[in-house]
């Protein structure tokens, strides 16, 4: 299976699930167990990922668990569009909250998104430390380099 | 037989957790919100306020370099610091303390026995490691391999996380120089039959070296009945502190090895015609050696013994028996290594999770394992795993805290049903 055009932009995230959806949900939810039942969920919302993007190149080095990430710059409406994989549930239901935040949007909204302050807001902060390993903070690395490259029309 | 396992019993009644539990500060806080429960001490052990105070005194009233001052301070520190020498020594059972090198930790250790037998090592040459080693005793051997043409070849494991003694007894032949094997698996638990192993590299002239690293947390190896050339393992993993370990060799081969760093403290007289090292122990110690961290070391040996050795050893056997009878609680739980000689080490998987997601969940409960790989790729290979949830007790762990690990793995379960 290979990606095509459509693959990027069904992506629900940051697209039908908004920002404003997961910060209103994360509003009502109590304690860790229902927080982390709903990063599962949200990780379930990750389409899926096309087997031969499996590659290095798209691999993100994280230190525990496989993440890959590709990208579709898409020329009409100026906007990047990803998708991303990984075999931790955890680590979908972030890399899904990581999309929410920037899928779908321009190069330049994308860099000017502050991801940590987001984190933070959701008491999520930990996750993105890089002593975690577990690769989000290269995820995120990536996917601004690679605003940062469409940006400067590389 | 009998008498023996009331001897046990009465024992393991007499050891009081709560009491030891009350010597080591650091476990009495909340992590999450939650009583921290920590069973991460196969990657680092806990101090004793033993150890934190023996450290602060040394810095208050005795501080001062060793060996050198013409001073009364110089010889407390001096005293102090090689007084910590003989109390390894003696908890190794080693002959002279001559033969106690402070190095930085394990992995410094056999990277100067690796580097110290280099010269002896010719092309097609053979050192022998097993595959449930951790990287620090396969990558300095790696490296020497390199430099001089020999071969680094790995013993089997048995799926059960055992050494395969075949695989051993087949591997061994004319062109082994080196057998350099693992005491306790950090994964697995096994404790590793070293002894039997060692006298028949021994008969055939093979130099030995023992990576105690994770056995000497739970018990106190004799090097002298070992009968291995080298020993070699990390304060911290012994309720002591990091920056130091010990390496353990005999006289004559670390006084036919070269020296691994160059500098002060290691030389007997320098000039720049000729340079002569220093006697054992000093001959590998270049550089001002970490004082403080050597008289915590003493320290925590010291706590050791004062604890009852056979109580300590019973009640870590009721924390593993208690893990193993909780396993079948879980559905989907499968323990990687079930060796029938174990320290209280538990690796293990969950159909459907990730160890990452495990270690994450435990987090959110206060509860410290490891996930990962465990510097131990190979062994990862062998059981065809990325990586495993991985729960290290320690003597201070309580059978209580064996429980919450299983009701958080519940928990965990039901989170993702
Ligand atoms: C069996 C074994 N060997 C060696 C080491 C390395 O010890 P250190 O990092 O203290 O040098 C470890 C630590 O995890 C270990 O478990």
């Amino acid at each position: 299976m290979t990606a095509s055009k459509e693959d990027f932009l069904n992506n629900p995230l940051g697209t039908k699930t908004t920002l404003e959806d997961v910060l209103d949900a994360f509003e009502f939810l109590d304690d860790w167990e229902e927080r982390y039942a709903y990063i599962i969920d949200l990780g379930k919302q990750l389409p899926a990922f096309p087997d031969d993007a499996r590659t290095e190149e798209n691999y993100v080095h994280g230190c525990q668990s496989q993440v890959w990430l590709i990208h579709h710059y898409d020329e009409a409406s100026g906007k990047l569009y990803l998708l991303i994989d990984s075999d931790a549930m955890i680590v979908r239901g972030l890399a899904a909250i990581i999309l929410v935040a920037l899928n779908g949007k321009s190069p330049r909204e994308l860099l000017t998104t502050d991801i940590d302050e987001l984190f933070e807001q959701l008491d999520l902060f930990r996750h993105i430390s890089p002593t975690r390993g577990n690769g989000l903070r290269a995820m995120v690395g990536k996917i601004r380099d690679l605003a940062a490259a469409e940006a400067s029309g590389v | 037989m009998t008498d023996l396992s009331v001897a046990n019993s009465a024992s393991a009644a007499a050891f009081d957790v709560e009491a030891v539990r009350r010597d080591f500060p650091i476990l009495s806080q909340q992590v999450n919100g939650k009583p921290l429960v920590y069973l991460d001490n196969g990657a680092s052990a806990q101090k004793p306020v033993a150890v934190l105070d023996a450290m602060d005194r040394y810095y208050r009233e005795m501080h001062s370099n060793v060996h050198r001052g013409a001073h009364t301070l110089g010889d407390r520190a001096t005293a102090a610091f090689e007084g910590a020498r003989e109390t390894v020594r003696q908890f190794l059972n080693a002959g002279s303390t001559r033969e106690i090198i402070w190095t930085r930790g394990t992995t410094e250790a056999i990277n100067v026995v690796a580097n110290g037998l280099a010269p002896r090592l010719n092309a097609g040459d053979e050192i022998l490691v097993s595959h449930m080693e951790h990287h620090a005793n396969i990558v300095p051997w790696q490296m020497v391999a390199e430099r001089t043409g020999a071969k680094v070849v790995p013993i089997q494991v048995t799926p059960e996380g055992e050494l395969d003694l075949d695989s051993f007894n087949s591997l061994l032949n004319d062109r082994t120089r080196i057998l350099a094997i693992t005491h306790v698996s950090n994964v697995l638990g096994t404790i590793n039959p070293v002894a039997p192993l060692i006298a028949q590299a021994k008969k055939r002239g093979i130099l030995t070296l023992v990576d105690g690293a994770q056995a000497v947390p739970h018990f106190q190896p004799d090097v002298q009945a070992l009968g291995c050339d080298f020993y070699v393992f990390s304060s911290h993993k012994l309720f002591g502190p990091t920056g130091i370990g010990v390496l353990y060799g005999k006289a004559q081969l670390l006084e036919e090895m070269p020296p691994y760093q160059g500098g002060g403290e290691m030389i007997e007289r320098v000039s720049f015609e000729r340079t002569t090292w220093n006697v054992l122990p000093y001959k590998f110690e270049a550089g001002t050696p970490a004082i403080a961290e050597a008289v915590g070391l003493g320290a925590a040996i010291d706590y050791l013994n004062s604890l009852d050795r056979g109580a300590m050893e019973s009640a870590e056997k009721a924390l593993l028996e208690r893990a193993n009878q909780l396993v079948e609680t879980v559905p989907g739980m499968e323990i990687i290594g079930t060796a029938a000689n174990q320290v209280p080490v538990m690796s293990f998987k969950i159909a459907g999770l990730h160890p990452s997601d495990i270690g994450t969940l435990l987090d959110q409960q206060g509860i410290a394992i490891r996930t990962g790989h465990h510097c131990a790729m190979p062994l990862m290979d062998f059981y065809g795993v990325p990586g495993t949830a991985r729960a290290s007790f320690a003597f201070y762990n309580t059978l209580d805290e064996v429980d919450k690990l299983f009701t958080g793995l519940q928990k965990i379960q039901r989170l993702f049903a």
